[in-house]
């Protein structure tokens, strides 16, 4: 991409120099260039600006040992007497100056590049949930993705093992805690405009090699863009495609370090392909929440809804932690079952107990709600049927 | 005022509980922040431990944000602000020639606030059953809303930092009036030692921003309390504007952390360098060009919170500026060294080490000032690797170097000069082996305040833990240092270094109780 | 003689006793705010007592300093010092100030804009119909939800600039002409034009906050305007409130200066007391100033 005359020449400067970039970054100590411009640009910038530190370090730094090792009282020096320069102090304050305005030019035009969020092929609404991303296509210009919706944790797999003491041997997991088990889908050669917010509290949306982070923040949508270039997709895709993995950059509670982002970046076909997929899925839920249900049934897919959504706060076995009440003998679950449903799908504001009434459909919330009031000593004998959700929201 | 106040003065407990002698505050201040730095470590070591290796080990993740965010809390509010106070308490008096403080009573209380304050902060950590599930801050040092909100303990919180508040303002109000008031005949502000001027300066900060962090703490109690919506947008607030009025506190508080280590390792150099300060004046202006543009930067922190493009140059080229007095200063130092006499007492090691390893953590505030990059750096352990070499390194490397320094004369014995060399070189080689590593870290993508990772992080991650317990064993060392000197040790002099010059070496070893009955002839 | 130079107070417990005072209600008064487990009548005591300790402190304290002083203690220096002091204590109050007026800035010109404005959909995706308008009497939460599930109070309308809000403005103005008057007298010793001007100032000071709080009645009940009343309502009670209470706490400063004019202290060289206090008021003033222009009339 097109680099700043002072980025090039600083570069030939340093043209030897910068072939350590590349090789320490594959060493894991230096940061990805990325597919992107906006990663690019990062990277360029970071390389720019450290090396003008390495070398304004190696300069002063020399200067120090220097006097450090011939300076010295015991080699029988007497010490000058000079303690001021007009001169030499108006030099060192001039130049740190005009390294510094070298430094702003690139980083104006990058940061206007970066901003730039005109000609957009799809929006995607990235809302942050502690601790989880809720994905919503909104504006697609390729395919008519609209409506699609869905929610992306952590995989079970790495959360099993991520519970204090589990003993598992995480370095045997695929990508532990960086996989999740729905990933974003995008087409490679797009530019994608990803809107943020938070439900309750503020997340970062960040994958370090498609060069965007963005805070979600409460009550507001901030926007962000990136565009995977074709040339560099070619280079890492894998039968049409190639995954990209971020984390959650904003302390956002208990289990910030635990809400991954993974964006799957595949070729247009097989994008559309995930589209049809994805609508048909839904249609597919939504009879589930039509038919009334038994007991057991309830039970049964509550114990998953559960253990998916609730366990991560109120524990697996319902006896809660620190913060987060014990549902095991809680008054509310333990009490009429209009209250029950009322704080599950309308959630507690001011309080991470978020309105799963979003996220989860009618038949899951009568699920868990059944689930909740006859588990752990919780003997309530009664059920929620999915039309009291539906009532109830 | 006839009767001889300075003749009866309480013994025992008492003398510490209603003393109005700035070296009895001074004492209590260093060793309040001192205990402070050994709970706050504490905690920093439970975090090492539990990022030692990847996997859940040892804490639940709530407990590991509690560790984190106490440990950031009781560092800056209990171990590092205090002590430079307690600095600012023993040694401005004696540099300018005072008796003692200018407002003395008001001095005891601005110290016996502190301990009320961190017992009020630590309280909630106590709260909820047994120890695990305790109810303290695990928000963030930083408490960022709408967060801070779901704590159930916060009105805890709140007046924790009221207190540290109230406490830091009158403190800060007693240095200027000391400063501006109670210099001896001849002192003028351009003859103050540097300590003095970094003082007078981060007083000034003191006072502007700790009622706007009272203000911001108000607004978290009202919202969560009282209805208000300050930052809830289904109000019509907003939760970055909380991070406005933090930030705009909390980037001056970085650089009142940072000042008075200016002052002391402006103090240090000469002694041993045996050549005066160089650029006297510019040092000067350059302190307050930092302060000045402290106050206009803020929003650096706040680069990926979505705000308008032109507010992310601003703020871009305005904190990159901050790099021009700040190398007016390094470049002050090393010149003060250039063809000096050195020679290489403990204090003199901390103060070259500060200015190396500080520079260090300069250059990655640099980096970091630069909006676009540091969308990839920010919050990450690169973050956690530039502040820490700027406050560790930083600040409290130079703060050590005072207690070496200005121990002699607080407690007429010379310090082990053995163990003292050996506390650094350990302390120098282990905080590069535990903070270092955290750049790659960073850079790898590892964010920061997570109490688990992928285990490609795995390798400096054990590095940096095994570099923060033997930094840790080596201020256990520091700890026995300080207590055997002031049990013991040779006789200091006067003067205590060759090369010293100032008021405070002028009268004896260890000072008298009342400094400065007369007011001191100056030169 | 040098002896007479530096004045250094004995050793003192009050500032001991101050500390457990701000302890005991700041811990009190935290345990009682709502919370999952406490003990709010306990800890209500527990405030209550803590006040107590406090005031008890605050008397304490300044009979020491006034009997000090009256007895010639100070000399220029410690004059000065207390001088600097309270000049610097104003001005962290300024800053303090300065963050509340911020967060009124930051609401009126962007956090509303924005939540009502056309970028990147915070409007349209979020809160669709909510319209920006200063004084904001409906909330974002209001476009969205229906009337029962409001968390915020729903004004009906909001108190005017040019009704009691103006008259408070000629009243703070007018006082602080007359402690002008005071400080003036006390120079001149004259005694009893210091005590009427004094007690002229303590009675607008007061006459003030009854005003202020009559106005407070009426918009609880009358117009419904709350402190849950969304931003504008934050704002505009949080912003006159602190400056309320810091008047109450200037008032009461003037009434113990008068107390101390009628028991004959002061004299036109000393009397520090006095003028801080003035100069506090000066400071209140100013505050409402700023009040009345950005938060009633503008
Ligand atoms: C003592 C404390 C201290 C000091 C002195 C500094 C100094 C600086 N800091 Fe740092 N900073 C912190 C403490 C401090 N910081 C903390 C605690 C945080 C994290 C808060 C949190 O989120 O928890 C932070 C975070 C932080 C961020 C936010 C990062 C993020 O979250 O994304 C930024 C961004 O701009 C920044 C920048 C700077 C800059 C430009 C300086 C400058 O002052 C540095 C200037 C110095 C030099 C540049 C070196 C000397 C110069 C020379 C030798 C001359 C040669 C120079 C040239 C190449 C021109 N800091
Ligand atoms: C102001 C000063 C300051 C100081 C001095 C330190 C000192 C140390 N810090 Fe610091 N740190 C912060 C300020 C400071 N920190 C801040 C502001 C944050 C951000 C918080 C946030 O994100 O909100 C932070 C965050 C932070 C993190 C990131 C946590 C996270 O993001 O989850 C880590 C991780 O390694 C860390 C480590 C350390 C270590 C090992 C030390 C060591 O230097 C400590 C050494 C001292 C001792 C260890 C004490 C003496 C020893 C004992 C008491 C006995 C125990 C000893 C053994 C078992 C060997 N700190
Ligand atoms: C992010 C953490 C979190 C998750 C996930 C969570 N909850 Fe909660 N829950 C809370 C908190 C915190 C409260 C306490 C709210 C309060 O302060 O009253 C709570 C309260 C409750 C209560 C009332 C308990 C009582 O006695 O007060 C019920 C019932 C409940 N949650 C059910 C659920 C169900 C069902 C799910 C999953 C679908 C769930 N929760 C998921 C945090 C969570
Ligand atoms: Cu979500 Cu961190
Ligand atoms: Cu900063």
């Amino acid at each position: 991409m097109s680099v700043t005359k002072t980025t090039k020449i600083l570069r030939s400067l340093f043209a030897a120099a910068l072939l350590c970039g590349p090789a320490l970054a594959m060493a894991g100590l230096n940061m990805h260039r990325g597919v992107t411009v906006n990663s690019h640009d990062m990277y360029d910038l970071h390389m720019l600006v450290l090396w003008i530190c390495v070398v304004a370090g190696i300069a002063v730094f020399g200067v120090i040992i220097y006097s450090l090792i011939n300076h010295r009282k015991s080699k029988g020096v007497t010490p000058a007497t000079f303690h001021e320069s007009t001169t030499v102090e108006v030099i060192w304050t001039v130049i740190p100056f005009v390294i510094l305005v070298s430094i702003a030019v690139p980083t104006t035009t990058s940061l206007l590049r970066y901003e730039d969020m005109s000609n957009t092929d799809i929006d995607i609404k990235a809302t942050g949930w502690q601790w989880k991303w809720e994905y919503e296509y909104i504006g697609d210009k390729i395919t008519d993705s609209n409506g699609v919706k869905f929610f992306s944790q952590l995989d079970k797999e790495s959360n099993d093992a991520r519970q204090l003491k589990s003993n598992v041997d995480v370095t045997k997991i695929d990508h532990y805690l960086l996989n999740v088990d729905n990933p974003l889908v995008v087409p490679v050669g797009k530019k994608v405009r990803i809107l943020t917010t938070g439900k309750d509290v503020i997340h970062a949306w960040w994958v370090p090699e498609l060069g965007v982070k963005r805070d979600a923040i409460p009550g507001f949508i901030n926007e962000s863009q990136f565009k995977v270039e074709q040339a560099d997709w070619d280079k890492v895709q894998k039968d049409g495609e190639a995954i990209f993995r971020g984390q959650c950059a904003e302390l956002c509670g208990k289990d910030h370090g635990f809400m991954p982002i993974v964006v799957k970046v595949v070729s247009e076909d097989k994008y559309k392909a995930w589209v049809s997929a994805q609508k048909s899925a839904a249609a597919a839920s939504a009879v589930d929440s039509g038919k009334v249900w038994t007991k057991d049934e309830l039970i049964k897919h509550g114990a998953e809804v559960y253990a998916k959504n609730c366990a991560a706060c109120h524990q697996p076995g319902g006896e809660g932690m620190g913060p987060f009440p014990a549902l095991k003998g809680s008054k509310i679950a333990k009490g009429p079952i209009a209250g029950h449903i009322n704080i599950v799908v309308k959630g507690k504001p001011g309080t991470a107990m978020a309105p799963f009434g979003a996220m989860l459909n009618d038949a899951d919330i009568a699920a868990v709600i059944t689930y909740e009031r006859n588990s752990w000593g919780n003997d309530m004998g009664d059920m929620a049927q999915p039309s009291q959700i539906k009532a109830a929201r | 005022m006839s009767d001889n106040h300075h003749h009866d003065h309480p013994t025992g407990i008492k003398r510490w509980l209603f003393t109005t002698n700035h070296k009895d505050i001074g004492t209590l201040y260093l060793w309040f922040s001192f205990i402070m730095l050994l709970i706050g470590g504490a905690f920093a070591m439970v975090i090492r431990a539990e990022l030692m290796y990847p996997g859940m080990q040892i804490v639940d993740p709530n407990f590991f944000n509690m560790m984190t965010t106490m440990h950031g809390l009781v560092m800056v509010f209990g171990a590092i602000m205090p002590s430079t106070v307690g600095l600012a308490n023993w040694c401005i008096p004696m540099m300018i020639g005072a008796p003692d403080m200018a407002l003395p009573r008001m001095n005891n209380w601005s110290f016996w606030i502190l301990p009320f304050a961190a017992t009020m902060l630590v309280a909630p950590m106590f709260m909820g059953g047994h120890f695990m599930s305790g109810q303290g801050p695990a928000f963030g040092w930083t408490f960022y809303e709408p967060l801070s909100g779901q704590n159930d303990k916060l009105a805890f919180f709140v007046f924790a930092v009221h207190l540290l508040g109230i406490s830091s303002i009158m403190g800060s109000i007693n240095i200027i009036a000391t400063i501006l008031n109670m210099r001896a005949p001849g002192m003028t502000l351009m003859k103050m030692p540097m300590f003095v001027w970094t003082w007078l300066i981060t007083a000034f900060l003191l006072i502007a921003v700790m009622p706007v962090l009272a203000g911001a703490v108000t607004m978290m109690l009202t919202d969560k309390y009282f209805g208000t919506s300050f930052f809830n947008a289904a109000g019509g607030g907003d939760p970055v504007l909380f991070q406005h009025v933090f930030w705009f506190f909390g980037h001056p508080e970085v650089y009142i952390m940072i000042l008075p280590a200016f002052g002391i390792v402006s103090q240090i150099i000469p002694t041993f360098a045996r050549k005066k300060l160089f650029g006297y004046a510019s040092m000067v202006y350059a302190t307050a060009a930092i302060a000045f543009l402290s106050f206009i930067v803020w929003a650096h922190h706040m680069f990926t919170v979505g705000m308008p493009v032109a507010g992310e140059l601003y703020f871009t080229y305005a904190t990159v500026m901050i790099a021009v007095p700040t190398a007016v200063k390094v470049f002050n130092w090393t010149a003060t060294m250039w063809k000096g006499a050195m020679t290489f007492e403990t204090p003199m090691l901390w103060a070259i080490a500060f200015v190396i390893l500080f520079t260090i953590g300069g250059f990655t505030g640099l980096m970091l000032g630069v909006a676009t990059s540091d969308f990839q750096y920010q919050d990450t352990y690169f973050v956690v690797a530039h502040f820490h070499y700027v406050l560790v390194t930083g600040a409290l490397f130079a703060i050590i170097g005072a207690v070496y320094y200005w121990l002699p004369k607080w407690t007429g014995h010379m310090y082990d000069e053995k163990l003292s060399k050996l506390h650094f070189w350990m302390s120098t080689i282990s905080v590069n082996v535990l903070f270092f590593p955290q750049h790659f870290l960073g850079l790898e993508g590892m964010p920061r305040r997570i109490p688990d990772y992928n285990p490609m992080f795995a390798d400096w991650n054990f590095v940096s833990s095994i570099g923060g317990f033997v930094f840790g064993a080596s201020q256990i060392l520091f700890l026995f240092i300080v207590i055997k000197t002031i049990r013991g040790g040779a006789k200091a002099t006067s003067q205590v270094w060759e090369g010293a010059e100032g008021l405070e070496w002028t009268v004896a070893s260890p000072a008298p109780y009342h400094t400065f009955e007369n007011p001191p002839a100056i030169k | 003689m040098a002896e007479q130079k530096y004045y250094l107070p004995q050793p003192s417990h009050w500032p001991l006793v101050g500390s457990v005072g701000l302890f005991t209600t700041t811990f009190g008064f935290a345990m009682a705010l709502p919370s999952k487990s406490g003990d709010p009548i306990g800890s209500l005591a527990m405030m209550y007592i803590g006040m107590a300790i406090l005031a008890y402190m605050l008397f304490g304290w300044f009979s020491t300093v006034i009997r000090e002083s009256e007895s010639g203690k100070y000399n220029a220096q410690v004059d000065m010092s207390f001088r600097m002091g309270m000049m610097w204590f104003i001005f962290s109050e300024v800053m303090f100030f300065a963050a509340f007026f911020g967060a009124l800035f930051y609401a009126r010109q962007l956090s509303v804009p924005w939540l009502a404005g056309a970028d990147p959909g915070t409007n349209e995706l979020l809160w669709k119909g909510f319209e920006k308008s200063w004084p904001l009497l409906s909330t974002p939460e209001m476009a969205v939800k229906p009337e029962a599930e409001l968390t915020f109070a729903k004004a009906k309308d909001v108190i005017g600039a040019w009704g009691v809000p103006f008259y408070n403005t000629l009243i703070l103005l007018t006082s602080g002409v007359t402690v002008t008057f005071a400080h003036w007298a006390l120079k001149k010793q004259n005694r009893s034009a210091l005590i009427f001007w004094l007690l002229a100032t303590v009675v607008l000071g007061f006459l003030f906050v009854t005003l202020q709080a009559g106005e407070y009645g009426e918009a609880y009940k009358h117009l419904n305007l709350k402190l849950s009343s969304g931003i504008y309502g934050t704002t505009f009670f949080m912003l006159t409130g602190f400056h309320g209470l810091h008047v109450t706490i200037g008032a009461t400063m003037l009434l113990i200066m008068l107390f101390r004019a009628i028991k004959g202290h002061f004299t036109p060289e000393h009397h520090f007391a006095f003028e801080a206090a003035a100069w506090y008021w000066h400071f209140v003033d100013v505050v409402w100033l700023g009040l009345f222009i950005f938060v009633y009339w503008l």
